[in-house]
């Protein structure tokens, strides 16, 4: 059973590093093609009149060569899809989960969608995230549509003109406005809570899923490495992953929670660790099984901090709230300004920890796309071979030298969500003996 | 406007960041038998200064 474990899971790691290189021929090229096949930038303004006079004018030119724009490129790749693109016209279709209140539930394959080509109950795909037409005059079921177009709007906003992209479904010669993909990150990348609730397995919940098997199945064999050679030397993977329980007990549990509490703490700490370092590493491989944004989702980082949150909430001791709420050994003055400040610290703590975790994920991410772009940008889509060798030499050297940074990244942030966590937790569970008897 | 306030983020963790390496490094000197408290407070500390470059570099990329 071992062997067989050992021998499927080699097989499995060769088959994903040779359609790696596949899809890393491919995979440009693809983008690079699609981008200029379903995007068309219309900077004419405003003046758009009738819906069906544009449609004609828009709709039918989907072939024509469009500009390339990085930005649109690198903000597609890191953020959420609902169906996994894993090589060249290969997409994995994920189960969507969608619920609108004015229409009910909708569930099925995303490859029910065509890639862009089929609307289903008034949902579309666009970039590979489900959109929904907002216009409740669009038919339901399963429709045809002739493509979705983008078009570059001035939008007035606070008295200033804002330049914003919208996105149309068109439909017999019709064009109908998209809402925007439905997430709970607050809208950052192009998102927010729309008309609709998308409950969707994506590309970042599936990638979740991976690492979560994968350390399901390392800890489990780890688990029964420990019982095993209980009282002897570990073997195998357990010696290798030894070095990372005793690094976690030694280096941050210990030092920051305190010898007499850390025991309860450490499950909790390791896991954020480790979860966190699966899904930073999974991040970081370019294909298939991983490459998805996960820790560069705020809606993860939400969910991560607020489990450290309440956890130390949850754990807090008497003194804990006290130096929150009625500080003790300093005027009374101070501590009406100070009370507010400590209230207000309890929620920034982990709001930190969200937006550290995510922007340091992020950034990497962004900035390997932007080297990638290069490429394209120095071969001006596709015209000048020249100019893309030399995008592709200096994007390839330099994303070599960032995936190594990377590297370092994905553990360290790893390493200080969860030594944040723990010195968080061990201000909750710390226990003054001093201070009641007159401060200082 | 964005990238001009993400570069003076950037400005700012940076001397912070490296103001904590260059006492470190003096603190380790002076007392090498403490290198493993220091280097974790170091990463400690250098995690809460480039936390707040972050918000700032957060803020610039939403205001494009």
């Amino acid at each position: 059973m071992k062997v067989d474990l050992k021998k499927l899971s080699i097989l499995v790691f060769a088959l994903f590093f040779s359609s790696g290189m596949l899809s890393a021929q491919g995979h440009g090229q693809e983008h690079s093609s699609g981008d200029a096949s379903h995007e068309e930038q219309d900077s004419h303004g405003p003046e758009a009149g009738h819906d069906s006079d544009l449609a004609h004018s828009y709709c039918g030119g989907h072939e024509e060569d469009g500009e390339y724009n990085p930005v649109n490129t690198v903000m597609d790749h890191i953020a959420d899809a609902n169906e996994f693109h894993v090589w060249k016209g290969v997409h994995l279709p994920l189960p969507v989960i969608l619920y609108a209140p004015d229409h009910g539930w909708t569930t099925g394959l995303s490859s029910m969608f065509d890639h862009g080509h089929k609307a289903v109950d008034g949902y579309v795909l666009n970039h590979g995230r489900v959109n929904r037409v907002a216009d409740p005059f669009f038919p339901k079921g399963e429709v045809h549509i002739d493509g979705i177009l983008r078009r570059t709007e001035t939008v007035e906003k606070d008295g200033k003109a804002e330049e914003k992209d919208v996105y149309y479904a068109c439909l017999e010669g019709e064009l109908y406005k998209l809402d925007k993909p439905s997430t709970v990150d607050g809208g950052f990348l192009g998102g927010g809570i729309t008309s609709f609730y998308d409950f969707s397995i994506t590309k970042n919940v599936f990638g979740m899923i991976i690492a979560s098997l994968l350390l399901i199945w390392l800890f489990t064999s780890v688990a029964r490495g420990y019982k095993k050679n209980e009282g002897k030397a570990p073997s195998g993977v357990q010696s290798f992953m030894e070095v990372f329980f005793v690094f976690i007990r030694d280096e941050v549990t210990k030092p920051m929670i305190g010898e007499k509490h850390y025991e309860r703490f450490q499950p909790f700490i390791m896991t954020l660790f480790f979860f966190i370092m699966f899904i930073n590493l999974l991040g970081l491989v370019p294909f298939f099984p991983g490459g998805a944004n996960i820790t560069g989702n705020l809606a993860v980082t939400l969910t991560l901090a607020v489990f450290t949150f309440i956890v130390t909430n949850i754990n807090g001791k008497k003194d804990y709230w006290e130096h929150i709420f009625w500080m003790p050994g300093i005027p009374a003055w101070v501590k009406i300004i100070l009370t507010p400040v400590e209230v207000l610290s309890l929620f920034i703590k982990p709001f930190s920890l969200m937006i550290r975790l995510f922007a340091n994920i992020s950034a990497g991410h962004i900035i390997i796309l932007s080297l990638i772009g290069l490429v394209f940008l120095f071969g001006n889509n596709g015209q000048n071979v020249g100019g893309a060798a030399g995008g592709a030499i200096i994007g390839g050297l330099f994303t070599a030298f960032m995936n190594l940074i990377e590297l370092l990244v994905a553990l360290l942030q790893a390493f200080i969500f969860a030594i944040l966590s723990a010195s968080y937790i061990g201000a909750a569970v710390e226990e003054h003996e001093h201070h009641h008897e007159g401060a200082h | 406007m964005g990238a001009i306030g993400a570069g003076i983020a950037a400005l700012g963790a940076g001397v912070g960041i490296g103001l904590i390496g260059s006492r470190a490094m003096e603190a380790i000197a002076r007392q090498p038998e403490a290198v493993g408290d220091i280097r974790n407070n170091m990463i400690l500390t250098a995690a809460l200064v480039e936390g707040a470059a972050l918000f700032a570099i957060v803020v610039g990329l939403l205001a494009g």
